[in-house]
Parts: C-alpha cells; structure tokens; sequence
C-alpha cells in the first residue's frame, strides 16, 4: 500500500499523483493519511485504484470519480462523489449536503446518514444510505437509484424524473410529482442487488422498503398545474 | 353626424395595442408568453455614445498602414495554458439542443477562421463544436447535462455559469419540440418532456462555496484550463468583486439584451440591467480591486458591430461575446425567408418562437429536415466574413483615437448623447464636461 500524507505533501501533489495512475498501475492499493478535512480530496480520478482516506474530508471530495474506490474513514463535507461517472465511494461516517450530486454512474455509499439534497439532479448514480437523509433529497433526481435504510426529511424527490426512491423508514413528506409506486418483483431483485453491493444486506430486506417515484404529471408544462411548480 | 371637430380616437400609451394583445393571449391561453432572444425593449446603449476622434491634443494612426492590435489574452492569473485570442469577439454560449448539430459546427468554423473561441451551452459538448473549434469553452452549468471530466479536460476552458443576462435568476427551458432522441440522451431525460435548467447550481450557493468549487474543477484539470465566471446584469459590482475573490480567471458579464434560448418574456423585459450600465460598475469592482487587466472582463448582449466592441472594450472590458448577432450571421431571420416566417405567424427580423424547433433557417431545431438546409461550411464563412468586419470596424475606430491596439481604448475616448446614457457609461455628456451622478451633481 502506497502512503500519501495529505498534510505534509499537499493537495495537488496528491490529486497530480492519483491522476498519474493508469489502467495497468501496480500501484492500486491508497492510504491518505491526514485528511483534516481537506477540499477536493482524490478529484477526477480514473483508473481502477483503492483509494482509504483515513479520517474526514471537506467539499467534493471524490468528485467526477471514474473507475476507482475511494473509502473514507470518517466523514465526508458537502457535495462527496459530485458527478460521479463510475467506481465506488463509501463513506464510514456521515455526508453533508448534496451527496452525489448529479451523479452519472457508480455506487455511493453512506454509512451514516446524509444531509439536505442528497442525490439532487442524480442522473444514473446508485447511492445507499444505510441512515436517514435530510429534506429535498433526490431533487430534480434523473434516473438512477437511491436506498435510504432509515428516514426522509421533508420533499423527498421534488419534480423526480425517472430515479427510483426506496426509502425502509417514514417519509416526512413528498415534493412536488414524487409518490408511492407498486413495488413489483424485478424491484425487490434490484433492491437486493443494491443492498448488497452497499454493504447492507445484513441490515435490511428489500421488503422492508417502499418504492418512490415520479407520477410524470410535471413533465409538460401546463398552466393548471402552476401551484404544484 | 354633428359638424362640430370631434375628438380623434386616442390610443392609450398604458394600454398600448401591444399591451392589450398580450391580455387578450393570456386570457386566451392560459400560458405565460415563452420566446427567445433578448430584451426588445430600447435600451440605454452603446448607439448613446459616441467616439471623439483624434485632433490637436491626441493624433491618429494611418488607417491599414500603422499597426492596431486586437489579440487578448485570457485566463492568465492561475491558469497554467491561457487562451491567446486573434480578435476579441468571442462566440457566447449557446446549446446544442437549442441549436441544431449543424449550426454547432458552423459556430466552430467560423469562429476558428476568424481567430477566436466558442462556448458550449446547457447541453453537453458535440463533437461538431469540439472538432471544428480551435478554442472551445465549456460551461459549467447548474443542470450538469452532459458533464464529465473527459470533456472538462478537452475543453480550452471552463465557465461556471452563474447567470445570463436573459434572465439573471432564472433557469433554462427547452420544451418537448426539441428534446430529440440525441438531445435526450445526452441530458439523461426522457424524449419529447418539456425540460427544465435548475437557476442554481446543486452542490454550491455563494461564493465561499465557489472558491471551494473552482479549486476542485482546477485540481480535477491540473490547473491547467482558464476558469470564467459568467454572471448575468444584476449586480455587476458585487458580482465582479465576489467572482474575483472566488478565484475566477476571466469574469464574463452578460446585459439584458444577451438572448436565450427560450424563457418568460416577462422575465426577459423585466429582469436585469442593460450591458451599457453593467460594464463601468464591473471595471470599478476590478480596478478598486487592483485586477483589472488581471482578471479579464469578457461582456455581452447586444454587441453588433465594431463601433460596438470599440465602445465595450473603451468602457474598460478586455473582450465581447456575440450570441443573437451570430446567429443572424449565420442566417437567422433572413428576409429571405420571409413567406416561410409568414406561415409562421411572424415576419423576418420579428422572428423568436426558437423554442419550437421550426426555425426555417435549420439554426435552432432538431428536425432534420429543416437543420439539413443549413450549410455548416457556408454559415461558418458567413460569421468568419461577420467577425473579421466587426474586428476591421473596431481598428478603424481605434485608430482614428490614437490606438495601436484596441485595449488601449479609454473612456476619454468616449461621450455620450444622452443624460441617461452619460450617467450609466461614466462618461461626459456630448458637449459639456459633465457625467451625471459623479461629485455630487
């Protein structure tokens, strides 16, 4: 395992390091100690590397991830795993706000819980909360799904286009478009794929959850509906 | 009849004919009005002033005979690779999605041929823009269609769009008409939906959260690309100075007669400041900063002609951008066009339903039978023809003031014809030695 420490060697050093690393590098295992909440930690990576940060990060850290894992021993500020395109990221502790951000692809995961507008404007990212999310989660969400282990807060997918909302524990309320929906079988198959990739199934049964989606009745714009808007 | 003098008929000037058709559609409808362009209002502009010429305290340079510069440099505060521009005209940001494939390239072409670079839009990058411009800019944009760091790292630069003058506060709409199979995938949204822009950005608010934002685009392109910050006609003071401390490279500063693609048309008329009055205020927060020059003022809306970039680049900006008028290069609302604007419901020149994709000029649509009409090759001649006139017309100018390159233009250069006008731009008015506003008068 190669060893970077954040404090002493520098952001950039660190993000021109990783972003050296190629498809066939032998160098795949990363621990980055001394984190102290730094910003843009391991950005825009993409090769196939392990990437631990031991301890908690700041803002986008993991942003427009490609191919790696990155796992954080701690907590993860605003906007961790932004745009992600592919890999993995799995954070121990807690996310603060827009977790997964526009994500186009991958798997976030979060230990903890996640604060307001996780997954907002979420376009084909996977992302399992194994604790609650804040209010005006899954806004504007696109496509592609999100687990929540415990709670929603407040307008739980807003103006949703096509993402899947499965939330286990109580919903405070929905946002704009975003209601119940069967949860048929080939939705309980992908739960259970979800959970087990998130590190979850020993935690929760995909019966246990209820499926969120959009009623499609915003995606034209029409004059009766403006008080929904 | 009575013999008595009757009075006329008076039309009133608050119930205009105008005012009142638009009553009667609302009522009719049920919709707000959703057009393109920009503001059709008249504006305090660049036509209130006028240039001084040079006589016995200053003398002019020889017309295409002594040399008058138009290169700019942008991005050189952080960026390792700032962009060197031939003329300072730039191509503003315009989608793929609310232009047609073809007329992306014709963008590229031209601007590429004259020397200078193309932006984006709210759609992602195509290969026709990428492959045809030299100097492509891609926009960081709220929605984040298309966004990927492959295409951060093609791209000459990256502008974090905060707002555009269209419409400073206000996201972007393209409706159902123009959502094709291509346009869809690339924005991750189902064909043929009327398609929303978030107003703000989802993962950073203010501008503490910018800097943390620039830095991680920067970290993720190895400091390497020019960051621009674009920001609609609101507040151009704060605005400048906060893109400044947030890191900017470039601060792009868009006035209400910058188009769009398609919004309100009360959002158009009603929101937002008029470039003229935008640019004083936006050189003010650089110099108090000690960053003019440092950070370079790229401004839009309503730039037409030389005289146009001549007066922006006098005022204090370092270059302009070009939307509406790039697009009317190209061809858009051709007069001959006109029976076909006549089926339409509208007349060349009046025409701004882009919205709806059945631009018979093929520039903003998806249907392929009407993009097909559209010659990349011949529309990029036509704007590099377009580009290389403005930039020969702004030499002229500069040249009669004395200039050997068009940043050396100055407000002395400059008065105005109107009180409004010599209030917004700072500059006397035409025959006296007074600027409205400035010490206490």
């Amino acid at each position: 395992m190669q060893t970077f420490d954040l404090a002493a060697q520098g952001l950039r050093a660190l993000n021109s390091t990783l972003h050296g690393l190629k498809g066939q590098t032998n160098q795949t295992s990363w621990e980055i100690i001394n984190p102290k909440g730094a910003h843009a930690i391991a950005v825009g990576l993409d090769a196939p590397v392990d990437v631990t940060v031991r301890g908690s990060t700041g803002y986008y850290c993991a942003g427009m991830n490609k191919q790696a894992t990155v796992r954080v021993k701690g907590s993860a500020g605003p906007g961790v795993a932004e745009n992600m395109m592919s890999g993995t990221v799995i954070i121990d502790g807690d996310a603060s706000q827009y977790a997964g951000a526009t994500g186009r692809g991958g798997l976030l995961v979060i230990k903890g819980n996640a604060s307001s507008r996780c997954g907002i404007s979420m376009k084909g990212i996977d992302i399992v909360v194994h604790g609650n999310i804040g209010h005006m989660s899954a806004f504007m969400a696109q496509s592609g799904n999100m687990v929540v282990l415990g709670d929603a807060g407040e307008a739980l997918g807003d103006s949703l286009y096509e993402a899947r909302l499965f939330v286990r524990g109580s919903v405070k309320s929905l946002g704009a478009d975003c209601i119940e929906k069967e949860m048929r079988p080939e939705h309980l198959a992908l739960l259970a794929d979800l959970l087990k990739r998130g590190e979850a199934d020993h935690l929760a049964k995909p019966e246990e959850f209820k499926r969120y989606g959009s009623a499609r009745k915003l995606y034209t714009f029409n004059i009766d509906n403006a008080s929904s808007y | 009849m009575s013999d008595f003098p009757h009075t006329p008929p008076k039309q009133s000037w608050t119930f205009s004919n105008d005012i009142n058709a638009e009553i009667r559609r609302a009522a009719a409808t049920g919709i707000y009005d959703i057009r393109g362009g920009g503001s059709k209002r008249k504006l305090p502009h660049f036509d209130d002033l006028l240039f001084l010429g040079a006589s016995i305290s200053r003398y002019p340079l020889e017309g295409y005979r002594e040399k008058c510069a138009t290169d700019v440099w942008l991005g050189t505060r952080f960026a390792k690779n700032p962009i060197h521009l031939d003329i300072p005209i730039t191509i503003a940001g315009m989608s793929f999605g609310a232009l047609s494939g073809p007329a992306k390239e014709a963008l590229g072409r031209g601007a590429s041929a004259a020397g200078t670079s193309t932006t984006t839009g709210d759609g992602g990058m195509t290969e026709e823009e990428r492959g045809h411009s030299k100097t492509l800019v891609y926009q960081y944009l709220p929605s984040r269609y298309g966004m990927n760091p492959d295409d951060l790292r093609r791209a000459d630069a990256i502008e974090v769009v905060v707002g555009q003058g269209a419409k400073p506060g206000g996201g972007g709409m393209l409706l159902g008409q123009k959502i094709s199979d291509r346009v869809a995938m690339m924005r991750n949204l189902p064909k043929g939906i009327d398609q929303r822009s978030a107003c703000r950005h989802p993962d950073w608010t203010g501008p503490d959260d910018l800097e943390i934002k620039i830095l991680e685009i920067r970290e993720i392109t190895n400091w390497e690309k020019p960051i621009y910050v674009k920001v609609g006609g609101a507040r151009p003071y704060y605005d400048t100075a906060l893109a400044v401390k947030a890191g900017a490279d470039v601060v792009v500063l868009d006035g209400m007669q910058g188009g769009t693609a398609a919004t309100q048309d009360v959002f158009i008329e009603n929101v937002g400041m008029p470039i003229l009055a935008c640019i004083p205020q936006a050189v003010k927060a650089l110099q108090d900063l000690g960053m003019h020059r440092k950070v370079q003022l790229i401004v839009s809306g309503g730039i037409r002609t030389g005289a146009d970039v001549a007066k922006a680049m006098a005022l204090g900006a370092d270059a302009v951008a070009i939307g509406t008028a790039a697009l009317v290069a190209l061809g858009d609302n051709d007069p001959a066009l006109e029976a076909e604007y006549n089926k339409l419901g509208t007349t060349a020149g009046a025409y701004d339903d882009w919205h709806e994709g059945k631009d018979p000029a093929g520039i903003t649509t998806q249907d392929p039978e009407l993009y097909k009409r559209f010659d990349p090759i011949l529309g990029g001649r036509r704007l590099k023809n377009y580009l290389k006139v403005m930039t020969l017309e702004a030499q002229t100018i500069a040249r009669a003031c004395g200039k050997n390159h068009l940043h050396n233009l100055e407000p002395e250069d400059l008065c105005a014809l109107t009180i409004e006008s010599a209030a917004m731009a700072g500059v006397p008015l035409a025959g006296t030695s007074w600027i409205p506003g400035r010490n206490g008068f």
